[in-house]
């Protein structure tokens, strides 16, 4: 189909026309008034809380945000920067949270998206319960699990008796909640990523694959030298949008360990801390701090994700 | 191709324009006052109120209430913690679309009143002869009172009790007879557990009191930090050993959820926690212990029986309310001598002297039970958490130590670290209330 280009409407004013001149300047208007309501959204919704979570953090703001406060400076982030009992351990518990749970929600959602990319008998009823605990909130998943690993009355450990295993303390345990929280995690999130992955795939041409398969390439080799470059960027966004949603996880650990992450703060992630500083102590500058670095953090970690080998140079 | 374009006037832009302003406007304005102007006859009192069955209670009795002041009422039913942020968020805006706030007045009022959210009732209360203020037990209404000015009312008291089985012997009337008792009856093969209680760092706490005073400790003396003081090392080892070789496991993570199921189930031998929740284990959908479990006072430490009474829940009248005036005839009526009487014949432990003198209103309780409650309404000390504005932060350091117990690690190294940092804040803690 062949596309005609008209050349663009002269702009200069067009004299002795009034009317068309008022036309001009109320398309104009039109255009901004199509635009105010997502204009004013973006700044009230995004701008406006980012900036005064901004003020918040340099000033020493308690008990209420709209009572007397004074300007500390820097001294909230230095407090936060320099707090070894609290903030560098949450902060340590994100990216192990995150990064456990990505690279496991990964593996196992790219296995799933390639087993399930060949047509097969009952698929559809397999990719809608893939699709279940997707569509479950957080809070009902953690409740859920919390349920099943209680120690005294869950039916894990009723399970894990039968075959003569002692009772096991899951999310009571310090050590053993955020590896438990991680797999809740997995088993949440992997079917995003298999569906995400499985789109993918289903865009990939068949060609490299046959021609690989003729020359004599195992199925280890295929997957490896010729479908795995192909997914590539799909697999880099994948990743990204996951590591995002991972870093900011709140609901399934609030839900689960409470205020604090656990008695020994043992799921504390930053996101978590932020908001028991905010509702449970009401240190709003400190808070403020904290979730200011929080989000540094979070677009460091989108650049970093999205550095890929050869982008540079392109 | 061309596209046929558009045109707006300044008459149709201004119309537009004026459109989006009130659907925007519309959508921010609530049922409530929230408007800030004048409140029409129409405009409904807002209650916000924790889901317990107190507040249930008084719903039912609403349309009484409505009847008498020609006004509707709101009443917006929340979790504890739902309701906690729904104040921070609300009155943190000066929000006018609360009028009644429940609240907990150990935990919030000091801090509500630092923010000046709470309107003062002293005159509301005291110059009200018919109210009878003074008939409230000592113990809950001084803590209604903040810089010589009653901000709470309290409606809803609670005391902790012994919870224990009948079948298994007779309830022990000290703390080292309960250690004797349930340490041996404790079987985690065959899960059953001597005892059962909160074990949560900072959900713990309050529970907890009751063993640190009868231990002779105390959260702070004269100002200062006692958290590590030898008595209240001893109640910090005490709870610790106790929930750690007789208690479930994971009992660091459990709070008022999990430990209540756990004894109703038959699963423990004892449990110490609120009398208020002794409905929970008379109920057969919910409990196999109705036939068995018996109610003991808190047995007594090396200082004596000195358990907690204090008002779990309160009333008070934001001070960004428009309609003060009928809130106050709600709370008034609420907490009248005669719907306090009414409640607590329904098994509601209320807060007034004359309730508790009626044997009455102690007839929907269990024997046992009553008795119980009367005497520890008498003996007991009105506070079970430090008294401080911020009550979240400084419960996380003391109960430090109460979970190094409970994993059975050394107590007092991680008493005297907490004890350091409790100092501390106390010390910050008070600058932000002189400020």
């Amino acid at each position: 189909m062949a596309i005609t280009q008209t050349s663009a409407p002269a702009r200069a004013p067009l004299p002795g026309k009034p009317r068309a001149r008022s036309f001009e300047q109320a398309n104009r208007r039109l255009k901004w008034a199509m635009l105010a309501p997502s204009l004013a959204f973006v700044g009230l919704m995004i701008i406006f809380p980012l900036v005064f979570t901004l003020n918040l953090g340099f000033t020493d703001a308690f008990g209420a945000v709209n009572a007397d406060k004074d300007y500390v400076g820097l001294r909230n982030f230095g407090d936060a920067l320099t707090d070894s009992r609290r903030f560098w351990p949450a902060v340590q518990r994100t990216v192990l949270f995150t990064i456990g749970a990505v690279l496991l929600e990964t593996v196992l959602g790219l296995a799933l998206a390639m087993l399930m990319r060949k047509p097969f008998r009952g698929a559809r009823w397999v990719r809608t319960v893939l699709i279940i605990p997707l569509l479950t909130t957080p809070v009902a998943i953690g409740i859920l699990w919390l349920l099943i690993l209680d120690p005294t009355n869950g039916i894990a450990n009723h399970l894990l008796a039968s075959v003569g295993i002692l009772p096991q303390e899951f999310l009571g345990s310090v050590s053993q909640s955020l590896p438990i929280l991680m797999l809740i995690d997995v088993w949440q999130w992997t079917p995003m990523m298999t569906l995400l992955l499985l789109a993918g795939l289903s865009t990939l041409p068949a060609e490299p694959e046959e021609a690989a398969h003729v020359d004599g390439a195992g199925v280890w080799q295929r997957f490896r030298y010729v479908v795995l470059p192909m997914l590539g960027p799909t697999l880099a966004t994948a990743v990204v949008l996951r590591s995002i949603d991972a870093l900011k996880t709140f609901d399934l650990l609030y839900a689960t360990k409470g205020p604090g992450g656990g008695s020994s703060f043992e799921a504390e992630t930053l996101n978590v801390y932020a908001y028991g500083l905010t509702f449970d102590y009401q240190e709003y500058g400190l808070a403020s701090a904290v979730l200011v670095l929080f989000t540094l953090a979070i677009i460091g970690v989108v650049i970093l994700l999205r550095r890929r080998p050869g982008r540079r140079s392109a | 191709m061309s596209i046929p374009s558009q045109t707006l006037t300044r008459r149709s832009f201004g119309k537009l324009a004026a459109a989006m302003t009130i659907i925007g406007g519309g959508a921010a304005l609530g049922g409530c006052s929230a408007g800030g102007g004048r409140p029409s006859p129409n405009t409904p009192l807002c209650i916000m109120a924790i889901n317990h069955v107190w507040s249930q209670a008084i719903r039912k009795h609403m349309a009484e209430f409505e009847e008498r002041i020609g006004r509707r009422v709101s009443m917006s039913l929340l979790t504890s913690d739902q309701l906690a942020n729904s104040y921070n968020v609300k009155l943190n805006a000066s929000a006018t679309d609360i009028d009644v706030m429940m609240v907990r007045a150990l935990q919030e009022q000091l801090l509500f009143a630092h923010n000046g959210w709470l309107a003062d009732l002293t005159d509301r209360v005291e110059g009200d002869a018919g109210y009878q203020w003074a008939d409230f037990l000592k113990a809950p209404r001084e803590r209604s009172v903040t810089g010589r000015m009653v901000l709470s009312v309290p409606v809803v008291t609670e005391r902790p009790v012994l919870y224990y089985r009948k079948d298994l012997g007779a309830a022990p009337a000290t703390l080292d007879e309960l250690m004797e008792t349930a340490l041996p009856l404790a079987d985690r093969r065959g899960n059953f557990f001597g005892f059962v209680g909160r074990g949560q760092r900072s959900g713990a706490v309050s529970m907890w009191s009751s063993f640190l005073y009868s231990f002779g400790g105390d959260f702070t003396g004269q100002g200062r930090s006692a958290i590590a003081r030898p008595e209240s090392i001893a109640a910090y080892e005490y709870y610790g050993r106790l929930l750690e070789r007789a208690g479930p496991p994971g009992a660091t993570n459990m709070s008022l959820e999990q430990a209540m199921p756990i004894f109703a189930q038959g699963k423990a031998a004892f449990y110490v926690d609120a009398d208020a929740i002794y409905t929970n284990f008379l109920d057969p959908k919910i409990s196999t212990v109705q036939e068995t479990v018996g109610f003991a006072p808190f047995p007594a430490g090396p200082a004596g029986a000195r358990p907690f009474n204090i008002p779990s829940w309160s009333l008070a009248i934001s001070a960004f309310s428009l309609l003060r005036d009928e809130a106050w005839q709600f709370v008034r009526w609420a907490s009248s001598p005669e719907m306090v009487k009414r409640l607590q014949a329904e098994g509601i432990p209320g807060a007034r002297q004359s309730a508790w003198s009626d044997p009455a209103t102690l007839a929907s309780f269990p024997a046992d039970l009553a008795r119980t409650m009367q005497t520890q309404a008498q003996i007991g000390l009105g506070i079970d958490r430090p008294d401080v504005l911020q009550v979240g932060r400084a419960r996380d350091i003391v109960g430090r130590p109460l979970v190094a117990g409970i994993l059975g690690q050394p107590v007092a190294p991680v008493a005297r670290e907490a004890d350091a940092e409790f100092a501390e804040f106390l010390v910050r803690d008070n600058r932000h209330r002189e400020g």
